[in-house]
C-alpha cells in the first residue's frame, strides 16, 4: 500500500513538474522532451489505477507517434519560437480562463462521483469487471467479436486515407538517378578505369 | 467460445472490400501504361458482380430483414433498392469517366479504386443499423470523395474544391458525432431497434434526444447538400473534374438520402411530430434556392449543382410527409433522379471543342445543327428535369406531391409547385440556347462509345420508362414497406 502511494506521488509530482517545464523552457526541443517524460509519468499513473491498456496506448500513440512528430516539426521547420512567445503576457488571461474552466469541469466530475453514489451505476459497461478480466483482454474480447464490423470498417477508412495521401502527393520525377545494384556490380574495372601517366609537375 | 458473426447478408460488401484490395495489387503489377484501363474495367466488373450479389442476398429477405455482424448491419428490401441505385450510379460514372480521365492526365489506376471504396462506404451506409456503423460508412464514403475531388492535382480549381469539401465535410462529421453522442446519452443505445424501444418506454421525450436528432439531420442535410447546408455544393461541383462531379451528383446523394430516410423513419419514426418541421423548413429552403439561385448561373456544372439542391428539396418533401406513401415517393424520385442526372452529365462530358472541355451554357449555342442526337437527348432530359408530363421527371414529382398532399402539408406542396415552375425557366433556357441561338464552334465529333451509350440510354429511358414506371414503383413500394414494418 505504502509503495503504491509513494509511486503515485512520485509519478504525479514528476508529471506536474514536466508540465511546467514544457511551457517554461527556452529551447523547444527541451519542451518536447519534457512532454515525452510527462507522458511516461501519466502512463505510470494509469498502471497504478489498473488501466494497463490505456498506459500502453499512451506510450505507443503519444510518445511513439505524436511526440516524435512534434520533435520533427520543431527540428525540421524554421519556426521562430521567440516570435511566437511574444504575445505570452497578452494571451495569459484567456489561457488562464480556459484553464480555470477545465479545472472546474474536472472538479464537477469528481464531486459528482463522490456526492452522488448512484451515478457510478449509470456507467454500464459492455466489458466484464476488472476482477474478471484485464483491460486488454476485455477490449480484445469485444473488439474482435461484437464490433468486428466496425473494426474492419475503420481499417478500410485508414486504407483509403493511405491511398489518398499517396495518390495526391507521390510524383514520378524524371531525371532522378536511382541505385541499380545489378548494373553497378556488373561493371568491369577494365572498361571503366583508365590509367593515365601524369608527368611530374605538369598536371593532368 | 463466442459464435461466429453472421456474415452472409454482408456478402456484397465483403466482396467489394476484397475486390478493391485485389485491384490495388493488379494496378501495381500490371504495366504502368495499361494499369488504368485494366483496373477501370475490373472495377466496373466487380461493381456489377456486387450488384448481382445484392440481388442474390436480397432475394431471401422475404422473411423480414436479415441482421448481420451482431446486429450492426441490416439487409432489407429498402437496402436492396438503394444499393442497386448506388451501384448503377457508380458503374455509369466509371464508364463515363474513361475518356475524360485519359485526356486530362488523371489516368492513374487509383481513380477507379477510390470510386470502389466510396461505393463500399455507401453500401455500408445503406445497411447501417447502428449509429456507429452509420458513422463508419459515412466516413469511408466521404474520405474517398475528398480525394477524388482533388484528383486533378495540377489544377488549382480541383485541389481547391477538394480542400473545401474536406474542411466542410469534417465539420459535418463533427455535427453528426455530436448528435449521435447526445442520442446515445439520452436513449442509452446506439442500435436503431434499441433506440426505438427506449423512446417507446419513456413517457416523455427527453429534450437532449431531440437536440441530438436535429444535429444528425443537419449533418445528413450537409451530405445531401440541402439548403441551408449547401454552401459547398456549387464550388465543389464546378471545381472537381467533370466525371467526378457526375459521380457526386448521383451515388453519394442517393446513399446519404437513404441514410436520412432510415434514421428518421426507423429509430426516430415515433418522433415525426418533433422533426417534421425541421425537414419541412430544409425542404422549402432547398427548393427556393434551387429555383432562384440557378437562374443567374452561366456555368453548366454550377447550374447542375443548384438544380440538384432543388431536387433534394423535392425528395425531402416526401420524407416530411412520412409514412409509406412518402417513403415510396422519395425512393421513386431518387431512382428517376439518378437516371436523369447520369444522362445530363454524359451530355456535359461530350462538350468538347478542339480537345478542350467547355462548361459555359453559351457554349451549347446551336448544338442542334452540329450534334442533333446530343441536342435531342439533352432536350428530353431537360424536359424531364423540369417535370413536364410525357417524361419520367413528371412522375417523380407526382409521387412526392401526392405524398405531401396526403399528409396535409398543403403549404409545402404549393411552394414546391411554384418553385418547379420557376426552375422550368432555366431548364427551358438551355433548350432555347441549343435550338435557337446562332451556332458557335462545333463540338468534337468523336466520343468514346461508353459515354455515348450511357447518354443515349439515359435519354431513352427518360421517355420510354414512363409507361412502364411500375418497374420502379413496385420495388420502391416493397422497399418502403420493409423499413416501416415493426
Amino acid at each position: 500500500m505504502i509503495v503504491e502511494a509513494l509511486a503515485f506521488y512520485l509519478f504525479a509530482a514528476v508529471a506536474v513538474a514536466c508540465g511546467v517545464m514544457v511551457i517554461t523552457s527556452k529551447n523547444p526541443v527541451h519542451s518536447v522532451l519534457f512532454l515525452i517524460l510527462a507522458f511516461f509519468n501519466a502512463a505510470g499513473l494509469f498502471v497504478i489505477q489498473g488501466a494497463e491498456f490505456l498506459a500502453m496506448i499512451l506510450v505507443i500513440v503519444y510518445v511513439g507517434a505524436v511526440a516524435v512528430l512534434f520533435l520533427f516539426v520543431v527540428m525540421m521547420l524554421d519556426v521562430n519560437f521567440a516570435e511566437l512567445r511574444e504575445g505570452f503576457a497578452k494571451y495569459l488571461p484567456i489561457g488562464a480562463a480556459i484553464g480555470i474552466v477545465l479545472l472546474a469541469e474536472l472538479v464537477l466530475i469528481g464531486a459528482g462521483w463522490v456526492f452522488g453514489p448512484d451515478v457510478a451505476g449509470v456507467a454500464a459497461s459492455p466489458t466484464p469487471a476488472l476482477s474478471e478480466a484485464t483491460n486488454t483482454e476485455a477490449i480484445g474480447r469485444i473488439l474482435y467479436t461484437k464490433y468486428v464490423y466496425l473494426f474492419q470498417g475503420a481499417g478500410m477508412v485508414l486504407l483509403v486515407a493511405m491511398v489518398g495521401a499517396i495518390v495526391l502527393t507521390l510524383r514520378q520525377r524524371s531525371g532522378v538517378k536511382r541505385q541499380n545494384i545489378a548494373a553497378q556490380v556488373a561493371r568491369d574495372a577494365k572498361a571503366e578505369v583508365t590509367v593515365v601517366k601524369v608527368p611530374t609537375g605538369s598536371g593532368v | 467460445m463466442t459464435e461466429l458473426p453472421n456474415f452472409q447478408p454482408a456478402t456484397p460488401e465483403i466482396f467489394l472490400a476484397a475486390a478493391s484490395m485485389v485491384l490495388m495489387m493488379v494496378g501495381v503489377f500490371v504495366k504502368p501504361k495499361q494499369a488504368y484501363r485494366t483496373v477501370n474495367t475490373l472495377a466496373i466488373l466487380s461493381l456489377l458482380a456486387a450488384a448481382v450479389l445484392v440481388i442474390m442476398v436480397g432475394g431471401s429477405t422475404e422473411a423480414g430483414p436479415q441482421l448481420a455482424m451482431f446486429d450492426l448491419f441490416i439487409m432489407d428490401d429498402f437496402a436492396v433498392f438503394v444499393k442497386i441505385l448506388i451501384l448503377i450510379g457508380s458503374v455509369a460514372a466509371l464508364i463515363m469517366s474513361q475518356g475524360y480521365v485519359q485526356r486530362e492526365g488523371m489516368a492513374r489506376f487509383e481513380f477507379p479504386i477510390l470510386i470502389v471504396f466510396a461505393t463500399l462506404g455507401m453500401l455500408m451506409m445503406a445497411s447501417a443499423n447502428d449509429l456507429m456503423a452509420l458513422y463508419i460508412g459515412v466516413e469511408l464514403q466521404s474520405l474517398s470523395l475528398y480525394v477524388v475531388a482533388s484528383f486533378q492535382r495540377d489544377s488549382l480549381r480541383s485541389t481547391e474544391s477538394g480542400l473545401k469539401y474536406f474542411v466542410l465535410g469534417a465539420l459535418s462529421s463533427g455535427l453528426l458525432l455530436y448528435g449521435a453522442s447526445l442520442v446515445y446519452g439520452f436513449s442509452g443505445a446506439t442500435q436503431f431497434d434499441l433506440i426505438v424501444q427506449s423512446i417507446a418506454s419513456s413517457e416523455e421525450t427527453p429534450l437532449g434526444l431531440i437536440v441530438g436528432i436535429v444535429f444528425i439531420i443537419a449533418a445528413l442535410a450537409f451530405k445531401v447538400s440541402a439548403a441551408p447546408f449547401h454552401m459547398w455544393t456549387p464550388d465543389v461541383y464546378e471545381g472537381a473534374p467533370t466525371p467526378v462531379t457526375a459521380f457526386f451528383s448521383v451515388a453519394p446523394k442517393v446513399a446519404a438520402m437513404a441514410l436520412l430516410l432510415r434514421v428518421m423513419l426507423d429509430p426516430f419514426g415515433e418522433l415525426i411530430i418533433e422533426w417534421r418541421q425541421v425537414i419541412v423548413l430544409v425542404s422549402i429552403l432547398s427548393m427556393l434556392l434551387g429555383a432562384f439561385a440557378a437562374i443567374a448561373q452561366t456555368n453548366i456544372k454550377r447550374l447542375m449543382a443548384y438544380s440538384s439542391i432543388g431536387h433534394i428539396g423535392y425528395a425531402l418533401m416526401g420524407l416530411a410527409a412520412g409514412g409509406e406513401i412518402g417513403l415510396k415517393g422519395v425512393l421513386v424520385y431518387l431512382a428517376i433522379y439518378v437516371v436523369m442526372n447520369i444522362g445530363v452529365f454524359a451530355c456535359i462530358l461530350t462538350m468538347k471543342v478542339q480537345d478542350r472541355m467547355v462548361e459555359g451554357i453559351e457554349d451549347l449555342a446551336g448544338l442542334n445543327s452540329h450534334a442533333p442526337i446530343t441536342a435531342l437527348v439533352l432536350l428530353v432530359l431537360m424536359f424531364s428535369m423540369a417535370g413536364i408530363p410525357p417524361t419520367i421527371g413528371f412522375f417523380g414529382k407526382y409521387y412526392v406531391f401526392a405524398a405531401a398532399l396526403d399528409a396535409e402539408l398543403y403549404a409545402l406542396a404549393i411552394i414546391g409547385a411554384v418553385t418547379s415552375v420557376v426552375s422550368a425557366f432555366y431548364y427551358l433556357r438551355i433548350i432555347k440556347v441549343m435550338y435557337f441561338d446562332e451556332p458557335k464552334e462545333a463540338f468534337d465529333k468523336r466520343q468514346p462509345a461508353g459515354l455515348r451509350g450511357v447518354m443515349v440510354t439515359s435519354g431513352f429511358l427518360s421517355v420510354a420508362l414512363a409507361p412502364f414506371l411500375s418497374v420502379i414503383v413496385t420495388p420502391a413500394g416493397i422497399a418502403a414497406a420493409s423499413i416501416l414494418a415493426p
